[in-house]
């Protein structure tokens, strides 16, 4: 496990990231849903290729700090510098050709489309043909469109998946909807990606299985994680940094031992799960 | 490459050209043999024009995910600036075919522009505001075209609205007068230029749905946050369906005028819009091919059923249920499928395993 450094600014990234300005730095990041602040103050730094967790009980705002991130909400307060450049004003659609992709925790899939076209639809923004090359099927559409059938499966390799390309989305199991959320992700070529959970609902050989797949691609790709996720073994396997939000407010970040010998963690989150 | 094997949905788009094709020569063979009623033969024209607004609606509503009750607007945008267009065209051109084409041509430019107007405010917001702007739409147009005078003579074309203004100077001609609609038009339209529309339409749309932007409107009907999660923009898709729809029914439109001597703006009228949208569900949402027989079907069969007088609206009404039943009920739909499954099986193709 990488040792965690302190940056001049406030946050910490792994040592081997040091040298490079971090991919992600939120400050003071808040929302508010009508009175109710989901979102307080938030901080957070993110290293270039850090595997990040986010933790924290339920309700605690993790999901809406995802979709600050990426301006599902656009934020009351607070900035985010995604490599240095500030996102302000930036829409969804922006700040995925800018570098986040993510998954989400109530799966969105097209779920009528298959497997390779859900992850096409992913390529969207890196397949070169326009409209008109594509009704006239120009010779750019048949190179394009050959290159991303190769480039899908490929990534669908990763998990594994290939044998499932001709299959419609929602007519998978759920773990293998949820891998290819994160196949989708990958597709859009981000620099930072986001997973929401990424471990719901899959049985523990699954979610060993999943371990490694997250490293892998981190590795593979050369990305940063963050990840939310209530299966602490996950989290504490392969999380480098970890933050934990509770009541919309981070209340402690740190290693994974840091985190699990911290006195106000385990009152607020890590305790209650033991007595459950 | 392996791009050589033929997925499903080219031999769906293949089987679909071909029937469209079967139809064609079927009925340029039965006619050349004199064994169609004039009844019948004088319905071919609209079948091809209410085929081609059945499809691009799907497109709309199958494909894209948006409910528009407004298409015939669309269809009567189109058909009268091509009735102005061809009546002009006439003055200075021999060849029908080409005048035709012109006036679809310039009848699909203004319903796209139609399209752009009502789809540019509309389709940036979320939610279903389409449906009822599309409604509005279509009265709206049906207004214009009711107060509208046009005419030509040596000065060219002249336009007035509300009141009639227009004086035309000697050999001049009225296009367009105001509730009248267009009078005195040359039937232009042939079947042979319904089948083109229908091929054009259909090459378009099935190109247009199995490329990177066909995908990104399905994305966006699938799951509209997903979609912009990986960089799609709503507005930008939606309203592509949405202006290619609207030109092709302006063609559909012009088609559907340039076959009768009159035309009145009632005749596309909400009624119209709504017969359409029957088509399509009835058909299957997303489901070329079943809008083509659907839009056929429920073109003839009120003709055709004229004999049977008094009860021609009860028999048709007992279609549509049968055909709804036929379409949407799972256990109907369930044992239709068993049985495509048994005659597949008894041609020998095997079934399609899917492992
Ligand atoms: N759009 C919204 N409008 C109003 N309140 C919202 C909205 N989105 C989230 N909230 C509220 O914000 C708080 C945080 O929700 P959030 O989904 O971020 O929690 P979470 O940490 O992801 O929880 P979980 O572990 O259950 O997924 C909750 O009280 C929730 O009800
Ligand atoms: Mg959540």
């Amino acid at each position: 496990m990488a040792k965690m450094v302190p940056l001049p600014s406030r946050g910490m990234v792994p040592e081997r990231d040091i040298g490079k300005a971090p991919i992600l730095e939120a400050t003071h990041l808040g929302i508010e849903f009508g009175g109710l602040k989901a979102v307080d103050d938030f901080d957070l730094t993110v290293g270039r290729t850090e595997i990040a967790g986010l933790i924290g009980p339920n309700g605690a705002g993790k999901t809406t700090v995802f979709n600050l991130l990426t301006k599902v909400y656009q934020p009351t307060s607070g900035t985010v510098l995604l490599d240095g450049k500030d996102t302000h004003g930036m829409s969804a659609i922006q700040v995925n050709k800018a570098g986040i992709a993510r998954t989400f925790q109530n799966i969105r899939l097209f779920n009528n489309l298959t497997v390779e076209d859900n992850v096409k639809i992913g390529m969207h923004n890196h397949i070169k043909y326009n409209t008109i090359s594509g009704i006239l099927r120009l010779p750019k559409y048949w190179i394009e469109e050959n290159r991303a059938h190769e480039k899908a499966l490929s990534l669908l390799e990763i998990f594994d998946m290939q044998h499932l390309a001709e299959h419609k989305a929602g007519s998978l199991p759920y773990g293998a909807q949820r891998r290819l959320e994160i196949v989708r992700a990958l597709a859009t070529e981000p620099k930072l990606l986001l997973l929401d959970e990424p471990a719901a609902g899959m049985n523990p050989s699954e979610t060993a299985e999943l371990m490694d797949n997250i490293r892998k691609i981190r590795d593979t790709f050369n990305i940063a994680i963050l990840l939310i996720e209530h299966d602490m073994r996950l989290v504490m396997g392969i999380c480098e940094g970890i933050a934990v939000l509770n009541y919309g407010k981070i209340i402690a970040k740190g290693s994974p031992e840091e985190i699990q010998n911290n006195q106000t963690v385990i009152e607020a989150y890590l305790g209650k799960k033991k007595e459950g | 490459m392996k791009q050589a094997k033929m997925n499903r949905t080219t031999r769906s788009n293949l089987i679909t050209y071909l029937m469209v094709i079967a139809f064609f020569v079927i009925f340029q063979i039965l006619i050349a043999t004199g064994n169609v009623s004039s009844l019948l033969k004088g319905q071919l024209v609209p079948i091809c024009a209410y085929v081609v607004m059945a499809i691009s609606l799907n497109l709309v509503v199958g494909v894209s995910g948006e409910l528009s009750l407004g298409h015939a607007g669309f269809m009567s945008a189109g058909a009268f600036s091509g009735i102005v267009a061809a009546g002009y065209l006439q003055t200075m051109m021999e060849s029908e075919t080409l005048v035709l084409l012109i006036a679809m041509i310039i009848g699909g430019i203004v319903a796209a522009a139609a399209g752009v107007i009502v789809g540019v405010p509309i389709l940036r917001l979320s939610g279903d505001y389409l449906a009822i702007v599309t409604l509005a739409f279509g009265q709206i147009i049906k207004s214009i075209v009711e107060n509208l005078y046009v005419g030509y003579d040596a000065n060219g074309l002249q336009f007035s609205m509300v009141k009639n203004t227009l004086e035309l100077g000697e050999g001049g001609k009225m296009l367009i007068t105001g509730p009248m609609g267009a009078n005195g038009m040359a039937t232009i339209s042939t079947f042979t230029m319904g089948f083109v529309l229908i091929m054009v339409c259909l090459f378009v749309i099935f190109n247009l749905v199995n490329s990177k932007s066909g995908r990104a409107i399905m994305a966006l009907r699938d799951n509209k946050i997903a979609a912009q999660s990986v960089g799609i923009s709503s507005s930008k898709y939606k309203l592509l369906a949405f202006v290619v729809s609207a030109a092709m029914a302006g063609m559909a439109g012009v088609l559907f005028a340039l076959n009768f001597t009159t035309v009145v703006a009632s005749k596309f009228d909400f009624n119209t819009s709504i017969l359409i949208l029957v088509f399509v569900v009835l058909g299957g949402l997303g489901n070329m091919r079943g809008s083509i027989i659907a839009a056929a079907l429920l073109t003839v069969l009120p003709e055709l059923l004229r004999s049977f007088a008094d009860y021609r609206m009860l028999v048709y009404a007992i279609f549509l249920i049968l055909m709804m039943l036929a379409t949407n009920n799972p256990k109907l739909k369930g044992f239709l499928q068993s049985i495509s499954a048994k005659i597949k099986g008894a041609v020998g193709k095997g079934g399609e395993a899917n492992g």
